[in-house]
């Protein structure tokens, strides 16, 4: 094996040696926690993905440790590999954070933002993003573009109206179909996703566009408004299938099985692809072997339940600041619901905030 | 009179032609150069000085030389004649009037670089000149100046025009490159840059039309001597195409040490402003720069006169300067509207982002919709500052310059006539009626005392 050389690198006060060649993004994901930028379009199976969506943008404090210039504008850390002695500033950067606001913002502002009947929702990686860096309101106040939906497809259904042309889909498809049958219509905000003739995908791993899509763009007809997500409990299970590795994630209602999709790492990445069998037409606890519950550490309304062996995220703050954080308050010390001499079960029907009052 | 390089035999009838081109000097820098070594033209180009004339101003030697050249591997050459800015149709008259004058400059390029094919990708809409170029690549290959063992010295070249499909974003080199290859036209991403990895991954320069043109007279005259016209960092001489309130619309060449003001004035080029109408803005350099009122454009901010030059242009940065861009001279009088022609570029960037990158998928879409509620007396006070805020959050967050093209003539529209955008939004049923006018925007303004 040849020598591959380290390079040091620092994001947010935390240094770490990595690979040369690595990129940002992925050191950050090996620091883990709160410096890693959100990527929405980057996908590590897909080699020309990256670079799109703008939401890993980052500011590099220092090139190198030869060449010590900053970088003069933010670059996009999924596509940016690391130098030796690079100082990069994710969430200890006013610029950085300022931007990926906008770049939110960008996001939603044509977005249905129709949640509550979308398949996505709870697992739904513009959810997340919004969450966790956009703002509570918007300053757009027009009409959002409007698609068709579309079948791609017996199994497949493009909700146009909620893509966020990460070019994921393409790529996979660009992977698996031998023309280029999947890919993008017009450009500008009017872009597309389509397939050539509006034909469906025939391929036998096509189902897998689904789960590489961040939102609920494409989604399986096979589940289609069949459970919400977080109703469904996720298991992993196996089988011996000729045609793929067999391993995937069953999501289960009791015994019943609602949905197949592979297993996804903690960046919700898919781990392996599965074949189109597998996904839509074993849809029966007999068909799997099931090894156990699914570990799911992202920070979907998923992660919320209780299952074993569940991965915390690392909390890195206190190295991002240099020092422990301090609270601005201890809400056990001000809270009145927290008054022991309170006996909520006497209280008849949910506590009030009237019942703490002037004891 | 100006001096003249590319434009010396304008006047000469049928100069379109590969006989009278000759007879007139034509070829002499081809037959010139093909007897020099490949790197003593790089040299050549490198010490004239010459910069880009595409828009970026970048100097021509030294992409030159960053060329990579692996052992077996095939380089080219790539024209830019996709000349979509715009207000920019300078390139457009040298490929349709001066054929032979073009392809004498690919072919010493060509030459220089290495590149056995050269290829021309131009704008779509010129339907007409693809024949005119094909006609003069044919005429040279018969006079042996194109084709297998060119003038004997074992140099092989073919140049290929290719059509583009109507597409703004194609003129950005890598999307360009894409496009050329029969997909769809995205920018890529850089690094890897085109001298690395351009068409088919083989190491290519994009160079556009009037650069590749100047390498003629650079050749005839030598670098040092062409480095000598025009003054500090911009050397030789530039086309411009001028529209918009001038009397004598057109193609200029000009020695960049004229003022801006005798430009727009003097009868040698735009004859003035007609009706004796007064300026009221510019763009000096294509619509993707920013505009500027009359009062910075004959002086700069502290208050010399501003020269038709990469330098002078842009002295003040974008506060108070502009750019030389891509030689699209627009000119505005008294009676135009910044709002509705802030509102028409906004239009235009909207429609021909290629949708890749968020930013500018989205915000230019939105900067358009904002800026027709103001145009159109809907607008609120509140929306001049958000479209501040959203040209800032595409500017320097996207994939290719389009984005920043398109965020720059919102900011310097709102930068200088901010108080024509208020009246716009406070007098929404007047605003319909008339123009806001010249208001103080050719007021002399006030020069900073130095320190
Ligand atoms: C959106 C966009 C459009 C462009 N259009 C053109 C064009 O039409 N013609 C051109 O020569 N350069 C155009 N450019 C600049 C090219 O990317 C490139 O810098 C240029 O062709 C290099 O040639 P030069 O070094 O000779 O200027 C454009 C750039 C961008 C970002
Ligand atoms: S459909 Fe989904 S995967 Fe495809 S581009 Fe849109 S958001 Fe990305
Ligand atoms: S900046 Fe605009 S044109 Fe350029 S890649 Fe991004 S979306 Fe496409
Ligand atoms: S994840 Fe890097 S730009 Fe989308």
């Amino acid at each position: 094996m040849s020598e591959v050389q380290n390079f040091k690198v620092t994001v947010d006060n935390i240094t770490i040696e990595v690979p040369a060649g690595t990129t940002i993004l992925n050191a950050a994901r090996m620091i883990g926690g709160d410096v890693t930028p959100p990527a929405m379009c980057y996908y590590t199976k897909l080699k020309e993905s990256g670079g799109k969506c703008r939401t890993c943008l980052v500011e590099v404090s220092k090139g190198s440790e030869k060449d010590p210039r900053p970088m003069p504008k933010l670059v996009p850390s999924c596509r940016t590999t690391v130098m030796d002695g690079m100082e990069i500033k994710n969430i200890t950067s006013e610029k950085v954070l300022d931007a990926r606001k906008g770049i939110v913002e960008f996001l939603l502002i044509n977005h249905p933002l129709d949640c509550p009947v979308c398949d996505q929702a709870g697992e739904c990686d513009l959810q997340n993003l919004s969450y966790e860096h956009g703002t509570e309101g918007t300053r757009y106040d027009f009409p959002r573009r409007t698609f068709e939906k579309e079948d791609i497809g017996p199994y497949i259904q493009l909700h146009m109206n909620r893509c966020i042309m990460c070019y994921r889909c393409v790529f996979t498809a660009d992977a698996l179909t031998e023309k280029r049958e999947h890919g993008v219509l017009e450009r500008g905000d009017h872009s597309e996703i389509s397939t050539m003739l509006n034909k469906a995908l025939d391929n036998e791993f096509i189902g897998n566009v689904i789960d590489v899509c961040p939102v609920g763009a494409l989604t399986d007809k096979t589940f289609r408004f069949k459970n919400r997500v977080w109703f469904t409990k996720p298991v992993d299970a196996h089988c011996s299938c000729t045609k793929c590795s067999g391993k995937v994630r069953l999501w289960m209602r009791g015994d019943e099985v609602f949905r197949v999709t592979a297993r996804k790492n903690e960046w919700n990445e898919v781990e392996d692809w599965i074949c189109n069998e597998c996904r839509f037409e074993k849809k029966s606890t007999k068909d799997w072997v099931i090894e156990g519950p699914s570990v799911i550490a992202r920070s979907s309304v998923i992660a919320q339940g209780h299952y074993v062996g569940t991965k915390k995220t690392p909390i890195v703050i206190d190295k991002v600041i240099g020092k422990d954080p301090k609270f601005l308050m201890n809400i056990h010390d001000i809270s009145d619901v927290n008054k022991p001499e309170i006996e909520l079960s006497k209280i008849a029907g949910p506590a009030h905030s009237n019942d703490f009052k002037g004891k | 009179m100006g001096i003249k390089l590319l434009l010396e035999n304008d006047h000469i009838e049928g100069i379109k032609n590969y006989d009278t081109y000759k007879k007139h000097g034509g070829y002499r820098a081809a037959e010139k150069a093909l007897k020099m070594a490949p790197a003593d033209i790089v040299e050549e180009v490198k010490k004239s000085g010459l910069r880009g004339r595409g828009g970026a101003g970048f100097p021509t030697g030294m992409k030159w030389s960053f060329l990579a050249k692996p052992e077996g591997v095939p380089r080219h050459l790539v024209c830019n004649a996709d000349e979509s800015e715009p207000g920019t149709f300078k390139d457009r008259y040298l490929m349709e009037f001066h054929p032979h004058l073009f392809i004498e400059g690919l072919l010493i390029s060509s030459f220089a670089l290495g590149s056995n094919t050269t290829y021309v990708y131009i704008r779509g809409e010129y339907a007409w000149i693809p024949d005119i170029l094909e006609q003069a690549i044919q005429e040279a290959k018969n006079a042996g100046w194109l084709g297998k063992n060119i003038q004997g010295t074992g140099f092989d070249c073919e140049i290929y025009v290719h059509r583009g499909a109507g597409a703004y974003i194609c003129g950005e080199e890598t999307a360009l490159i894409e496009s050329l290859e029969g997909k769809r036209g995205n920018p890529r991403m850089k690094p890897p840059f085109p001298a690395i990895q351009g068409v088919w991954m083989r190491p290519t320069v994009v160079n556009n039309v009037e650069t590749l043109a100047a390498v003629v007279p650079i050749i005839n005259m030598g670098g040092d001597e062409y480095a000598k016209i025009g003054m500090g960092r911009s050397t030789g001489s530039k086309l411009l195409s001028v529209c918009g309130n001038v009397n004598k619309p057109g193609v200029y060449e000009i020695d960049m040490t004229i003022s801006v003001e005798e430009f727009i004035y003097s009868d040698e080029y735009c004859g003035g402003i007609p009706k004796g109408k007064k300026l009221k803005a510019c763009i000096p350099g294509g619509s993707s720069v920013p505009i500027v009122p009359a009062n910075l454009l004959f002086k700069t901010a502290k208050g010399e006169t501003r020269l038709m030059n990469y330098e002078s242009l842009s002295d003040g940065g974008f506060a108070t300067g502009t750019m030389m861009g891509s030689g699209g001279f627009i000119v505005l009088d008294e009676d135009q509207c910044v709002v509705r022609h802030t509102m028409t570029l906004a239009r235009f960037y909207n429609h021909e982002s290629c949708g890749q990158c968020s930013p500018c998928r989205e915000g230019t879409g939105w900067m358009y919709k904002i800026l027709k509620n103001i145009e159109y007396g809907k607008g609120k006070m509140s929306d001049i500052d958000l479209l501040w805020d959203i040209q800032r959050k595409i500017e320097g967050n996207t994939i290719c310059p389009l984005g920043d093209a398109a965020a720059w003539p919102v900011a310097a529209a709102i930068r200088h006539f901010r108080d024509e955008f208020e009246w716009h939004v406070k007098n929404p049923e007047e605003s319909q009626k008339r123009n806001f006018g010249l208001a103080h925007y050719a007021d002399p303004r006030p020069i900073p005392a130095s320190a």
